[in-house]
């Protein structure tokens, strides 16, 4: 596992930074150092916090580290420049019986800030981005 | 380029197996492999192995088990590819042999699961840790993506998309029932899946391949040698292996696994086949829609078609393309590392005549299909019998 600190230091869960190629035009999230059409140069660029869900799933037995978030719903989100990103679904409804009633595939959502998950005994709050219904 | 054959095949039983430990496993398996190939020399080995490292706290599996095999200073090497690690190694000891630069090698896998680790946080890791499993993400969930993109994409009714893939477990417990070395022999209904338990929707536990302990190997060798040993001589007629983005949400269609076309095209060109020339097929069906998806990618079926494989009665023995022969990862069970040199100890059964109630009647040609994580790695290998 990775220190707080460290945690702290990734751009990528903090403010979205992704990267673009600036002979192609393609966005990769997380940034890369190579780009599929051969080029190395890129500029760094933010992602767009809107999108659709693309597909989802609810994991009802996660790892020990979810264990006392359970159930967890996730979605592959399309943001709005076509880039996909994983993310957990927050703010739903405590109790939900059946969960395709409020998740579709084509809904809209928005990314937040949220906290994922404490870590270990000393349960440091590691921070990152999820979305969520609009 | 010389012609390989597999000489020798041998697995564990495989399951819960709280007695044994992970040398003795492996050392059980290569014991038989090299008894039943009847040589009493290596040149080297590959070890096929996921994860021992959290599983049991033990790497450095080449050295281990060239030691408790009795082989001193055997040349011996460890292949990681998340849950294709065993049909890599075979493709590697498949290679050497080819290249001539050994005659006899063993390949084998080997995954001890029931150790105490959370097993389902040591499979993330073939995920994308900092972008996958980070999230919570489990691999039942990645599946579970995966299903729904499918049901979305070919617009099947919820209700009938669930009854034809539980088909897909209640046929691979069909076949296991009648494999002594499967984990769970017991035959099961399509209300025995959709009453289980949701794992992630709309995956239930009887869509996934179970926690298993267990090894198996296979001994390869040049044709000509191959010849002498007066046994059916199945040859390694092509071999195939690819790579594709290792976070689901990075690859083009999620419901579409182009890495196992990528890998099926090339061990189809180098077999100088097309897919209606294959009489049996052992493939990676860790969660039921992956038998579906992979179906499809390897090009036995059009892109939605496959769904209706075992609820058709196509993919059963007897049917038109016999599937997961041995009850697949499904029943046979799943030790991640093993599983892909399991396939090849089936079809070289099968190819035999030597798979008793399970045999496919006038196998000639198995293909093997192996999957890393959620479709990053996949390994074919097509063997015919001479």
């Amino acid at each position: 596992m990775l220190t707080p600190r460290v945690y702290t230091e990734i751009p990528q869960r903090y403010r979205l930074e992704a990267n673009k190629c600036k002979a192609c035009g393609k966005v990769f999230f997380p940034p890369r150092l190579v780009c599929t059409c051969g080029s190395q140069d890129f500029e760094p660029y933010r992602l767009p916090t809107r999108g659709k869900i693309v597909t989802y799933t609810v994991v009802r037995t996660p790892g020990f580290v979810f264990k006392l978030q359970k159930p967890i719903v996730l979605a592959i989100v399309e943001l709005e420049d076509g880039t996909r990103i994983m993310a957990q679904v927050t703010d739903l409804p405590p109790v939900v019986e059946d969960y395709s009633e409020i998740i579709k595939i084509g809904a809209e959502v928005e990314l937040v800030f949220r906290k994922i998950f404490s870590e270990q005994e000393a349960g440091i709050h590691v921070y990152g981005y999820k979305c969520r219904l609009i | 380029m010389r012609e390989v054959a597999v000489i020798g095949v041998g697995m564990t039983k495989f399951g819960e197996l709280w007695n044994t430990n992970l040398r003795s496993l492996f050392v059980e398996a290569a014991l038989k492999a090299l008894k039943d190939a009847g040589v009493d020399r290596l040149d080297s080995m590959y070890v096929g192995c996921m994860t021992s490292g959290l599983f049991a706290h033990q790497e450095h599996l080449g050295a281990l088990m060239a030691d408790y095999l009795g082989q001193k200073h055997l040349p011996a090497y460890r292949i990681e590819s998340a849950c294709a690690s065993g049909g890599l190694a075979f493709r590697l000891g498949f290679i050497e042999v080819a290249s001539g630069m050994s005659d006899i090698v063993l390949v084998g896998g080997v995954e001890k699961m029931h150790t105490g680790a959370d097993v389902t946080d040591a499979l993330s890791t073939a995920s994308d840790s900092e972008y996958e499993a980070f999230l919570g993400i489990t691999f039942p969930g990645l599946y579970a993506m995966i299903a729904n993109a499918y049901m979305h994409k070919y617009r099947i009714p919820y209700k009938e998309f669930r009854e034809k893939l539980a088909h897909v477990a209640v046929k691979n417990h069909e076949h296991g029932s009648k494999n002594p070395n499967a984990q769970f022999r017991m035959k099961i209904t399509v209300d025995t899946v959709l009453n289980s338990t949701l794992v992630a929707d709309p995956l239930r536990l009887m869509d996934c391949s179970p926690v298993t302990d267990g090894a198996a190997c296979v001994v390869l060798a040049p044709v000509e040698i191959a010849k002498k040993l007066g046994k059916p001589v199945v040859k390694v007629i092509g071999s195939g292996a690819a790579t594709s983005a290792i976070a689901l949400a990075q690859r083009d269609d999620i419901a579409w696994l182009d890495v196992v076309e990528a890998a099926a095209k090339r061990a189809y060109d180098m077999a100088k086949i097309t897919p209606k020339d294959i009489d049996l097929v052992e493939l990676h069906d860790c969660f039921t829609i992956a038998e579906v998806c992979v179906l499809e990618a390897l090009g036995f079926y059009e892109p939605g078609g496959a769904i209706n494989a075992a609820y058709n009665g196509d993919t059963y023995i007897g049917g038109k393309l016999p599937v997961n022969t041995s009850g697949g990862l499904k029943a046979k069970g799943h030790p991640v590392g093993a599983t892909g040199v399991a396939q090849i100890v089936e079809i070289v059964e099968q190819l035999r005549g030597n798979a008793g109630e399970r045999q496919v009647k006038g196998a000639k040609r198995g293909l093997a299909q192996n999957m890393g994580g959620s479709g990053a790695s996949s390994v074919v290998h097509i063997l015919e019998v001479e």
